[in-house]
């Protein structure tokens, strides 16, 4: 069975239909990059995926955890979000926390684990994003990219089964894009399963196991990302492409 | 013919002036602490809509900020024990600063929590975290911190507003001043040197404000900037 499996998932806005019935399936350690062009859904899909957005049909379940339409406990919320992490466009890193502060924060109030564990957890993150010696630096005594770096950690430390990656890079001065970019591509290679919304093509392609291209609120092209960037079966991914590359 | 400043004759009086600023000092305190705390309860339940409680706060902050201090001492000094409830002069006196002050610091504190950025709490939500825990660890420091400023204007406010206590007898610093100057008749003198003290009062308490804000509200900084 599949880790992350996606049915029919319908999400309106008031009278805007953003997803209309959205069916994916991503396998344990996959990686799958999701594009497409601004307001097609990517993000409302993502957030769907750990209840920060609710479905108004279809199915949800992550490894186990199911979420229908109309049926999210505040229980069901949160073991679903045990098992999904999320990194924001933003990164949105506590900001009267320090940057191990901000990796123990959910460790220890969610997880109850002890001070010493959560600590040692912290430093273990962080080194693996490189920042080991920043322990005790505040989000605004740190660059975007090292921000970001600790958000991942932050993420990480809670040991989901799948990372949510909301363009992580977009907020980024280019000559940062790619430590953050480095660190995603060394957790792919640790078989980590990503699911992630980018606008960094060519990282795609490179790394990518899967590609979704969505189309006004609906998977428009699904397959292995060096054929469809080689070969799009449709004129939209085809005009899509053209436009960003 | 000039006038002649007699200023001993207000420091013969001395301690009746240290017994009131305590006085005075004494019902800011009381009053920050418990209007603090109900102006906190009652901004997280504005913030959060808690139904039936929203209402009821709703109400209270309109009342309270739309009626003079002076009427709202007098109304539960004298109206409380109309109602039976018995009620002496401090006590009258401590309850007004806290209502009062409660009402100002439930929208004042109503603010800075509607201030916190959508994604701070979205963070908090894909940790797992629960409403409870994401408003104590994530949400309820930064927000005293962005309104802190206001907040220990507000007591400043509730201070020297509390002068009027002395109008049902508490013992305060005005209280002091006109019993001073009843008996000396140095009326310019008296009000000179308490209108100094209340200064300095102020001065004081914004300092202490701003203590326990860097201490205790901000976050702990290391002291070099030289982190990154
Ligand atoms: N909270 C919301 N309330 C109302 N409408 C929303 C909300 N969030 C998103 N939308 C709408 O849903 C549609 C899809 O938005 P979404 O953010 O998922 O697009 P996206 O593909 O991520 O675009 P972008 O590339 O610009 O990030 C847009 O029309 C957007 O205006
Ligand atoms: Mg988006």
């Amino acid at each position: 069975m599949s880790l992350v499996d996606i049915r029919g998932v319908h999400k309106h806005f008031g009278s805007n239909h953003v997803l209309k019935g959205i069916d994916l399936a991503v396998e344990p350690g996959e990686v799958v990059a999701i594009i497409g062009r601004s307001g097609s859904g990517k993000s409302t899909l993502l957030r769907t995926l750990n209840g920060l957005e609710s479905i108004d049909a279809g199915e949800i379940e992550v490894d186990g955890t199911a979420l229908k339409a109309h049926q999210d406990s505040a229980e069901q919320l949160r073991s679903l979000r045990l098992k999904v992490g999320m990194v924001f466009q933003q990164f949105n890193l506590f900001p009267h926390l320090s940057a191990g502060e901000n990796i123990m924060l959910a460790t220890t109030v969610v997880q109850g684990m002890d001070q010493e564990s959560a600590r040692d957890t912290a430093k273990a993150m962080l080194l693996k994003v490189g920042l080991q010696d920043k322990f005790d630096a505040y989000p605004d005594q740190l660059s975007g990219g090292q921000q970001q770096r600790v958000a991942i950690a932050r993420a990480l430390a809670m040991s989901p089964r799948v990372l949510l990656c909301d363009e992580i890079t977009s907020a980024l001065d280019p000559e940062l894009v790619n430590e953050v970019l480095a660190v995603v591509k060394q957790l792919a290679a640790e078989g980590m399963t990503l699911i992630m919304v980018t606008h960094e093509m060519r990282f795609a392609r490179e790394v990518g196991d899967k590609l979704v291209f969505m189309y006004q609120g609906l998977v428009h092209e699904y397959g292995d990302p060096r054929e469809l960037f080689a070969q799009p079966r449709t004129p939209e991914l085809a005009s899509f492409i053209s436009s960003v590359m | 013919m000039a006038y002649q400043f007699d200023f001993p004759a207000v420091f013969d009086y001395t301690d009746a002036l240290v017994t009131g600023a305590g006085v005075t000092l004494g019902l800011t305190l009381v009053g920050a602490l418990l209007g603090g705390a109900l102006g906190t309860l009652g901004g997280v339940v504005r913030a959060w809509r808690i139904h039936p409680l929203d209402w009821a706060f709703r109400l209270y902050v309109e009342v309270i900020r739309n009626t003079p201090f002076l009427v709202q001492l007098l109304f539960i000094f004298f109206g409380l024990p109309s109602l039976g409830v018995q009620i002496n002069e401090w006590q009258a006196s401590i309850l007004t600063m806290v209502v009062n002050l409660g009402a100002y610091t439930t929208e004042i504190i109503r603010a800075g929590i509607e201030a916190t950025p959508r994604g701070q709490i979205e963070a908090a939500q894909s940790l797992a975290m629960n409403r409870w825990q994401t408003f104590r660890h994530v949400v309820l420091r930064p927000s005293l911190q962005r309104v802190w400023p206001a907040l220990s204007s507000q007591v400043i406010i509730v201070m020297l507003g509390s002068a009027v206590c002395s109008q049902i007898a508490t013992e305060d610093l005005t209280f002091a001043a006109n019993f001073i100057q009843s008996r000396n008749f140095r009326a310019f003198e008296t009000y000179l040197v308490v209108t100094f003290l209340y200064f300095l009062l102020a001065l004081l308490t914004r300092q202490l404000l701003n203590w326990v804000g860097r201490r205790f509200v901000a976050p702990r900084r290391p002291c070099s900037p030289e982190v990154r």
